[in-house]
């Protein structure tokens, strides 16, 4: 059985004036993900993936169309499918371990297991000795770091990221691509990652779907077969450049429609 | 020349600071000692400070300078303990914004001094109406600048609240309220100090103890060293008061400044 299952959801926002037309965002998409699986979701700007995310996390309902988790139907947010967003999300007003620490006290863990928790998930992101920093006092990489160890101190069924790199620098872009697939390899967890970068949807995924501009939809499914563990150099071998150039193919055009729209 | 925006010592900021209050004081006893305004009308710093002298020794100034103090901040903890809970209720649940907002958005405009006489009817001319003067006052403004505080707060740190498992109750506890906590605090600052203009109208009418009926009092003698003396008073105390508010706040919210 699968993990989880995106069956028929669409998604139409309401027109912004009343004689406006309602816009589609999302057409039509189903697709299966397997447990301990890490897929990406390729897209140009404003194709849809980042509403099809927030469908899946419960931020966001479909129009048409559900979502399974283990056979559940999914009807709103929940600590079981843990979101890291692209805007640094930290709470500004807890330290690094207190915001490790925030969705165990909300599910009511006690204290002495809340605090070994939160320093051990510290640790193994990498940021031991800043656990009473405050979240302004930290770097991007490091904030996104510890959006990642909240998360997954939840113990949560699926990780779904929504282009968590975007704003970073190309280097420490580079080595959090490599810390989360670690981490992946170590937790074996079930992960959805939303970019629009070619080259991070395929270092990170075994499968890459791509989308349409919008409205979107799925419009090809790619197999990364490169083997786990991976290592940066893998983004020089001819494997990887090879579906590197197919991934640009299919992108370019869904881009060029996409600015086509936009200028019309 | 200085650049547009560019900062400066902080040393040379005090001292342009305490620059103005000496040139200001200059300038008074420019036009006070020199004999170019009346006595009658305007007195002079030394006056003012002989004046503010015998007050506090021979007229027991200090128990009017209590008085008023206990009567601004009585007021004023009132209406933060009706107008913050509310102003957060108001910016958490739409439905009671829309049922609050259009009242409370007119009774902000009403003049708190024009309640005056119909305070002094309701409640006698005791510590009750003075209370009362400052409470309406100031409750209708918290409420309102609390609910928009509250109201726009991130959302994506509410989302974010959400998929870690945080339910409604959680959200407003550990996400709104701790979130708009530093705002809340500077509104409650700047509402203190219009609670002072307050609590002063309210001791000009029907008084009998106070820094605003010391001042009534001094009018009816011609006494304007009392008269400045009083209002320089009210300035310090402000001045202390906000100083502690600041100092409170920084203390209470280091994530602010970290």
């Amino acid at each position: 059985m699968s993990k989880l299952r995106i069956d028929g959801v669409t998604r139409t926002f309401a027109p912004s004036r009343k004689d406006g037309t309602p816009t589609l965002a999302l057409q039509p998409t189903t697709f299966d993900v397997a447990d301990n699986d890490f897929i990406t979701i390729l897209g140009p700007s404003g194709c849809g993936k980042s509403t099809l995310l927030r469908i899946i996390a419960g931020l966001d309902r479909a129009t048409e169309g559900r979502v399974l988790l283990d056979g559940e139907q999914v009807t709103g947010p929940g600590p079981e499918r843990g979101m890291v967003f692209q805007s640094y999300t930290l709470f500004p007003w807890l330290t690094v371990i207190d915001n490790i620490a925030f969705g165990l006290r909300e599910r009511g863990i006690p204290e002495a297991r809340r605090t070994g928790l939160s320093h051990d998930w510290c640790a193994r992101v990498g940021l031991a000795g800043f656990e009473r920093h405050y979240p302004k006092q930290l770097s991007g990489g490091m904030q996104q770091r510890t959006a990642i160890a909240r998360v997954l101190a939840n113990d949560p069924k699926i990780m779904l990221l929504d282009e968590p790199f975007g704003a970073l620098d190309n280097q420490t872009r580079s080595l959090m691509q490599e810390t989360l697939l670690d981490i992946w390899q170590r937790e074996t967890k079930t992960v959805l990652f939303v970019t629009h970068d070619i080259e991070e949807s395929i270092f990170l995924a075994s499968r890459v779907l791509v989308m349409s501009a919008r409205p979107g939809r799925i419009k090809a499914e790619v197999r990364v077969d490169l083997p786990y563990p991976r290592h940066y150099t893998l983004k020089t071998s001819p494997e990887f450049s090879a579906l590197k150039a197919r991934l640009t193919e299919e992108i370019r055009a869904e881009a060029m429609l996409a600015a086509r729209v936009q200028t019309h | 020349m200085p650049r547009p925006l560019e900062p400066i010592p902080s040393a040379a900021r005090a001292l342009l600071g305490v620059l103005f209050f000496v040139l200001f004081v200059l300038a008074w006893a420019w036009a006070t000692l020199g004999g170019y305004v009346t006595r009658t009308f305007l007195a002079d710093p030394f006056t003012m400070l002989r004046e503010g002298y015998e007050l506090l020794v021979r007229h027991g100034f200090l128990f009017d300078i209590a008085i008023t103090i206990w009567r601004v901040v009585g007021g004023f903890v009132l209406a933060a303990l009706v107008g913050v809970p509310l102003g957060v209720m108001m910016g958490t649940y739409k439905w009671v914004e829309a049922f609050f907002e259009p009242f409370v958005s007119f009774a902000r405009y009403l003049p708190a001094s024009a309640f005056i006489p119909l305070l002094i009817l309701w409640a006698g001319i005791g510590e009750k109406q003075k209370l009362l003067v400052i409470f309406i006052g100031s409750v209708f403004q918290i409420i309102l600048m609390v609910a928009v505080t509250v109201g726009s707060t991130r959302r994506d740190l509410v989302e974010a609240a959400y998929t870690l498992g945080a339910g409604d109750a959680g959200i407003i506890r550990r996400v709104l309220i701790p979130s708009a906590a530093p705002d809340i605090a500077e509104i409650l600052r700047l509402v203190l100090g219009w609670a002072w203009t307050y609590v002063i109208v309210a001791e000009l009418i029907g008084s009998s103890a106070g820094i605003g009926h010391m001042i009534v009092d001094s009018q009816a003698l011609l006494n304007t060293g009392q008269i400045i003396f009083g209002i320089i008073v009210i300035g310090m105390i402000g001045l202390v008061s906000d100083f502690l508010f600041k100092a409170g706040n920084r203390w209470l919210f280091p994530w602010r400044l970290a």
